[in-house]
């Protein structure tokens, strides 16, 4: 078998040249140790909670089965909703922005015509190392506008900032902290793909005379398709699970940040400080349900690829 | 999925469900230890010794388990910070349903202690001693931790409530130091305008701090009797306490800074927070983390709802109480008893801690001592007077960790919008009713 | 013989290039600038008060340096504080982030072969079901996983944080796609020609292959380990195995309590010191995930 002279673009996952795959049970073979810890520590708990969910265990009466009312609840809770609402706002904010940013600063950087790229690479990609609990911390002291940054700035310059901690702009503060901490990894996701780019392309389009606006257009954006989407599929999850930001800083701020902002933080509430386990397992579910329909919406308009 | 495939995984999952399931009806359900024994139990688990682990949070009880185990050379004791508070309460919540890790003794604060006590999570101790203990321990804590006639726990510190002051930024401002609530409100107007930085006090809604200020007030919004609870947050006591602190909210005479935050411990130390109306426990806090405020703070009696009274009220403090699940109650028993009413009662107050006996609060060397934090003055004085004025017949709810934990949820609104404190408080019920509900009580 | 020599990641790079060979551009690094500063201003906020005492941090001007310089106590505090519990959590963490992550990037490679380079029955489903299961929130999960493994009785112990950490969807995901265009199935059937088994070929053959990919998702799987909060929260009681980012955390909120000491300053400095060695490891790294990403993948 002779190798075709195909190119391969990493998003095309199946080169005409790979296509034959080995037919046999030796896949599970190599697959087996992360299949069992998988069940382990996945499966095994998710079912534990569609267990739990059918359920109710009350301080006054103990444990009883019953069936599908959690879900009913949970279905007209308006506190859950509202938690809903806004972990969609943030997504459809937040995200694109994020993408935007890390995509900018991955075709800068592989474009070739910064000064020092290579420092920049690593620059923006160190707020990833740094852990939720420490950027909180560190973000929380800037945004205190009575005795943390902003209110020293708006001492020194007499202005008058809004209060980021504030109910009106914690989201966004929160979309803030989030984005500063994942602009970096998903520049470097973009960045990997860009430099998957085949020399081949460049030259046809130097040839050609093309601008280096449209080499962008019509090179590499195609090419990191896949990377595209599947930051675009991860962000979208972690989006709906937001959870550690507001949580930590929910301690600096629990007038704006309450207990049940976002789904996570509700179902973690209902578990740890109401012990209501099997409402709480019931909201993961039902979020669970919600993410994964949105993340394969998207898998599967954004990857028409034959697996 | 392949059919041959999706069977077998199938197969794996249903297994999986069904062990679990099995594993979940027949484990841990309560008491598989002994019932409470007597006195003599106590003696004779000395003797035999052994190990027990303590989870607590209280940093002074490091020299009294080390006092301890020098005492009684056959007993072990673990001391691990398994968390602050709520962490604490919901690790051993998590392990009492697990059946699995449940400490021998655990630190628990007189808010949540009900919530154990009722769900029968903690012992009752009075067959061991407990009950001859009621001349040991001072009436405020003492009173905590009985349920039902039942006693679960032993007080460990308390905090009856003084109200701490920067005399230096009273003084700068030339504001007496108010006596009653309603002179309180016109002392933060003067202090407010005379330099808007500064604030009388912080308050960005805070369970325990309203809880105790109604308390002073004389109200009582939960009343318990077996799974029967009444929530009522405006009665006469509610009422005083939301109308005053309403004049403070709509004046924005508050500094909107939590407690315990850096900015907390900023504003304390420069003068931008000029008092702290807080149990009695703050001074070893002020002087480790507010070094900047020595020699410039006072203590005075806790501002009072009418002219000439005397009532005050607990903000804090916690008790020691056993898990049911423990297996060695007897042993435990001993250890608290030591660091509760015996010689570890000492050896915390001379660390710092407050004491919640009787012994202690009225020992000369304690009362009369000088604190050179607060300029030499003699602070105990002011403390130990509030101990013995402390209202009678407040009573938690039985869920008060949730319902402390959706305080901000509800009445956090009259913090940072239009919302009324009042009707905060009345979110707060009608929420905290809902969740009794959900609970199998019958409330209201 | 196939002729699949992949150009040397070097050569490749150089080639790329030069054909652009642009002029670099002032506005262009001053823009992108912006970013390098929105990245560095807070870890710049996390040096700068590292050199502050508890007192010093209170207060002055939160972006510059307060009185006096005490970068050299706060480390020797943070590390000393309470018999050197901060290197006990140190030790913790490189445990659990070598064998965690260690683990979890074994698992990951040897799974992306599998999707890779097989084909078995179920394999459709296989990433379908990982990436449903990720979409369930976390939190759900954690009071399940923490009842089952105290009923296998690990939690409070090192397992209860290294077991679920083993997983890396992603890693499973890049390593797949890795996988796929880094080793030639022409190789590998010439191998089995020659009478290798599979596992033979896995080692001999494609490992060396899949090396700077490998690089890739250790890095990845060393930052998710060495950050792990939640989980560990939950699962550890005893503060002897608490990892360095529930180990600052429980120091934040001993503030919180009456009594307690109040060591922002020591949080402030264990939080710099707890990002130094991850940082470390990316400079000493990125050449070969740098390359390695770009390596193997074209075949001219």
């Amino acid at each position: 078998m002779v190798a075709t002279g195909s190119v391969v673009a990493p998003a095309d996952k199946v080169a005409a040249s790979s296509r034959h795959y080995r037919r046999s049970w030796a896949g599970w073979g190599f697959l087996a140790p992360f299949a069992v810890v998988f069940a382990l520590v996945f499966l095994a708990p998710i079912a534990y909670s569609i267990y739990l969910s059918l359920f109710q265990d009350r301080l006054i009466g103990g444990n009883s089965f019953v069936g599908a009312d959690n879900y009913k609840q949970a279905l007209q809770d308006p506190a859950f909703w509202e938690s809903v609402r806004r972990v969609a706002l943030f997504l459809v904010v937040q995200v694109p922005i994020m993408l935007f940013l890390a995509l900018l600063a991955a075709l800068a950087i592989d474009g070739g015509r910064l000064y020092g790229a290579s420092l920049f690479r690593i620059a923006i990609f160190l707020p990833y190392a740094v852990p939720a609990v420490v950027a909180t911390l560190m973000w929380g002291f800037m945004y205190g506008s009575q005795f943390g940054l902003i209110g020293s700035i708006n001492d020194s310059l007499g202005l008058s900032l809004p209060d980021p901690l504030g109910p009106k702009w914690v989201l966004a503060s929160i979309g803030n902290i989030v984005t500063w901490e994942f602009v970096g990894y998903n520049m470097l996701i973009f960045y990997s793909a860009l430099r998957v780019i085949p020399a081949s392309l460049y030259e046809a389009a130097a040839i050609d005379g093309a601008s280096e606006f449209r080499i962008i257009r019509a090179i590499k954006l195609p090419a990191i398709r896949g990377a595209l989407v599947i930051a675009t599929i991860f962000s979208i999850i972690g989006s709906f699970q937001l959870f550690n930001e507001p949580n930590i800083l929910h301690y600096v701020a629990k007038n704006a940040i309450n207990t049940q902002y976002t789904p996570n933080m509700y179902a973690y509430s209902l578990s740890f400080s109401g012990q209501q386990y099997n409402y709480s397992a019931t909201i993961a579910i039902i979020m669970g349900l919600l993410t994964m329909v949105i993340a394969y919406t998207v898998q599967l308009r954004g990857m028409r690829k034959a697996l | 999925m392949n059919t041959k495939h999706g069977r077998l995984l199938r197969a794996v999952a249903v297994s999986v469900v069904a062990a679990l399931a099995l594993a979940a009806c027949g484990g841990s359900d309560g008491d598989k230890s002994s019932s409470t024994g007597g006195a003599a139990d106590v003696k004779a688990a000395l003797k035999k010794g052994g190990t027990i682990t303590v989870w607590a949070w209280e940093p002074t009880l490091t020299k009294v388990v080390k006092d301890f185990e020098a005492e009684h050379k056959n007993v072990t004791v673990k001391l691990v910070n398994a968390g602050t508070g709520n962490d604490q309460y919901t690790a051993l919540q998590n392990a009492i349903k697990a059946g699995k890790g449940v400490p021998d003794v655990a630190q628990i604060e007189y808010y949540a202690l009900p919530q154990f006590s009722l769900a029968k999570s903690v012992a009752d101790v009075s067959s061991y001693g407990a009950s001859g203990l009621d001349k040991t321990f001072t009436p405020g804590p003492w009173a905590s931790v009985q349920q039902s006639g039942g006693i679960y726990g032993l007080p460990m510190d308390s905090g009856p409530m003084a109200l701490f002051y920067n005399k230096t930024v009273f003084d700068k401002y030339k504001v007496a130091v108010p006596k009653t609530w309603d002179e309180y409100v016109d002392a933060a107007r003067k202090i407010h305008a005379a330099d808007p930085k500064a604030y009388i006090a912080n308050d960005a809604g805070d369970a325990g701090f309203t809880t105790s200020l109604i308390w002073q007030a004389g109200g009582q919004p939960f009343k318990v009797d077996g799974d029967k609870v009444k929530i009522d947050l405006s009665d006469a006591g509610s009422k005083r306490f939301a109308d005053t602190w309403q004049k403070l909210l709509d004046e924005k005479l508050l500094a909107p800074t939590p407690s315990w935050s850096d900015g907390w411990y900023k504003g304390l130390a420069d003068g931008d927070i000029a008092t702290l109306t807080i149990g009695a426990w703050m001074p070893a806090n002020l002087e480790s983390g507010v070094k900047a405020g020595a020699g410039k703070w006072r203590v005075a009696p806790m501002p009072q709802w009418e002219a000439g009274a005397n009532a005050t009220s607990e903000n804090g403090g916690s008790s020691l109480a056993i898990p049911t699940a423990s297996k060695n109650k007897a042993l435990a028993y001993a250890f608290m008893d030591y660091a509760t009413a015996g010689q570890g009662a000492q050896t915390r107050v001379d660390a710092g801690a407050f004491p919640a006996t009787t012994k202690q609060i009225s020992d000369p060397a304690f009362v009369d001592k000088k604190s050179a934090y607060f300029g030499g003055q003699e602070i105990n004085k002011v403390l130990a007077a509030s101990a013995a004025d402390v209202v009678k017949g407040w009573s938690y709810l039985p869920f008060q960790v949730y319902a402390n934990s959706i305080f901000n949820d509800t009445v956090g609104k009259a913090y940072v919008s239009k919302t009324k404190l009042a009707d905060g408080l009345a979110d707060w019920q009608k929420k905290s009713a809902t969740y009794g509900d959900q609970q199998g009580f019958t409330v209201n | 013989m196939a002729t699949t020599t992949a150009l040397r990641p070097k050569q490749r790079a150089r080639a790329a290039h030069s054909f652009a060979r642009p002029r670099r551009s002032p506005l262009l690094t001053a823009l992108t600038g912006l970013i390098l500063i929105y990245s560095l201003v807070p870890l710049a906020w996390l040096v700068i008060n590292s050199t502050k005492s508890q007192e010093s941090l209170l207060s002055s001007f939160g972006l510059w340096f307060g009185d006096g310089f005490s970068l050299f106590s706060n480390i020797k505090d943070t590390f000393t504080y309470n018999d050197g519990i901060f290197l006990r959590w140190f030790a913790n963490t490189l445990l659990y982030v070598v064998v965690g992550a260690g683990g979890a990037t074994i698992l990951a490679v040897m799974g992306g072969y599998a999707l890779a380079k097989f084909d078995f029955p179920g394999k459709k489903g296989v990433f379908a079901v990982v990436l449903g299961a990720v979409a369930v929130p976390g939190t759900a999960l954690a009071v399940p996983t923490f009842l089952m493994f105290s009923k296998m009785g690990i939690t409070d112990t090192p397992w209860a944080v290294i077991i679920p950490s083993l997983i890396s969807p992603f890693g499973l995901y890049l390593m797949w796609t890795f996988a796929t265009d880094a080793t030639p199935t022409e190789l590998m059937e010439a191998a089995k020609v020659d009478g290798a088994s599979e596992l033979r070929t896995f080692f001999q053959v494609c490992l060396p292959m899949l090396a700077p990919g490998i690089v890739t998702v250790l890095l990845f799987s060393m930052v998710a380990t060495w950050n792990n909060y939640f989980l560990p929260l939950i699962m550890l009681k005893d503060p002897d195995w608490y990892p360095l980012t529930v180990g600052l955390n429980s120091w934040s909120q001993q503030a919180l309590t009456a009594g307690g000491d109040v060591i922002f300053n020591l949080v402030i400095t264990g939080s710099l010191l707890t990002i130094l060695p991850l940082i470390a490891a990316f400079l000493l790294l990125q050449r070969f995930w740098q390359s390695g990403l770009s390596a193997g993948s074209v075949k001219e």
